[in-house]
């Protein structure tokens, strides 16, 4: 969050502002990530998901610019997370530098994109036009509105001490919506630091061959 | 009491006494959007009419069976064992021609410090909606 810190201080006088949705059931959870970073844009806590259901989002972090219509010019994607982690050793928690030197770079490639579109609106060279932006938009599925249905029930269990059935139909909504990480991660045993980390979130990964775990965002200078 | 988790919140209303979520129209207008009308029940210019042969299924002694009509209109619904927690989703449809609109869906949230915040509250600004997590 210190990343949008820094490009909201640089473009908060030019009409524009962040929303940062935190995709978390528990908003102890997200808050000293909030504190830390001590953003002064809205941090929002969506614990049913409500958000990603709305935007048909599968993953954080991913983004939508919105203009001063309302009007969506570049409809959910990947905000500009590079896959890096997947080359990492997991005995010392360690990235190759190149792999690293990737992330870092595909992450400010992609707020350098945000800062032109903010200063230059219309005449950026990164927004869709309504037919590109509405070919980009991801469709939701019977499956996937009805896993958003379980999850929303689970969560609702979950906060009122009924586990096990809340589990279930966290499991179910994994189920039926099996590309959405951050349904499964949500639901998922957490290491101690917090994160969704485990074994089994590895052979997650693993299994995705050659997908993407983060796709790639289709902008100029953005790793494939 | 039973509670009902729609598009536009969290409700607690009585229910019965059949099977299904029997509820009165008015309740069932202002958990659901949806309204009973005699073309059916309708939400803006939208009617799903009642078909003769599921009218019994659908309304019964002026109330209407919210769970029924979801079923018969194909949306996404779930409720738990017990049946006393009911979630009535958006339909996939809708949802993607809401989005192909694109006209950026509002919401509603709070912050941590539980002030309620809209993304309509910044019409009129760029607005970066960004989602990240702790996970």
């Amino acid at each position: 969050m210190s990343v949008w810190q820094k490009l909201y201080d640089e473009l908060k006088d030019q009409n524009f502002i962040i929303i940062a949705v935190a995709m978390d059931s528990e908003a102890d959870a997200a808050r000293p990530w909030i504190e830390v970073a001590a953003p002064d844009y809205p941090v929002l806590i969506d614990r049913d998901h409500r958000v990603a259901e709305l935007y048909n989002m599968v993953n954080v972090p991913q983004a939508v610019w919105i203009d001063e219509t309302g009007t969506i010019v570049r409809p959910a994607e990947n905000a500009g997370a590079y896959e890096g982690f997947r080359a990492m050793d997991l005995e010392t928690w360690t990235m190759p530098d190149d792999e690293l030197a990737t992330t870092i770079n595909a992450q400010a490639t992609y707020i350098a994109a945000v800062g032109d579109w903010v200063r230059l609106g219309a005449e950026s060279g990164h927004l869709f036009d309504a037919d590109q932006a509405r070919a980009r938009t991801a469709t939701a599925s019977n499956e996937s509105a009805q896993a958003h249905c379980h999850f929303h029930l689970g969560q609702y269990l979950l906060r009122h001490g009924r586990e096990t059935e809340a589990h279930e139909h966290l499991a179910e909504a994994s189920r039926l919506h099996p590309t959405s990480w951050s349904i499964w991660r949500q639901a998922a045993e957490k290491n101690e630091t917090g994160l969704a980390a485990s074994a089994e979130f590895w052979d997650r990964v693993k299994a995705l061959g050659d997908d993407h775990y983060y796709p790639p965002v289709e902008l100029a200078g953005m790793p494939k | 009491m039973t509670v009902i988790l729609s598009q536009l919140g969290e409700f607690e209303v009585p229910v019965g006494p059949a099977e299904g979520l029997w509820v009165e129209p008015a309740e069932a207008t202002a958990m659901s959007g949806w309204e009973l009308r005699p073309e059916g029940l309708c939400r803006g210019d939208v009617c799903v009419p009642v078909p003769p042969g599921k009218a019994e299924t659908l309304t019964a002694d002026g109330k209407i069976n919210l769970a029924a009509f979801w079923d018969h209109m194909g949306m996404p619904i779930a409720h738990s064992a017990d049946g006393d927690v009911w979630a009535l989703g958006e339909g996939a449809e809708n949802r993607t021609a809401e989005l192909r609109s694109l006209e950026a869906p509002d919401f509603t949230q709070p912050d941590l410090a539980g002030v309620q915040h809209s993304l309509s509250d910044h019409r009129g600004k760029k607005i970066l909606l960004a989602t990240w997590a702790s996970w």
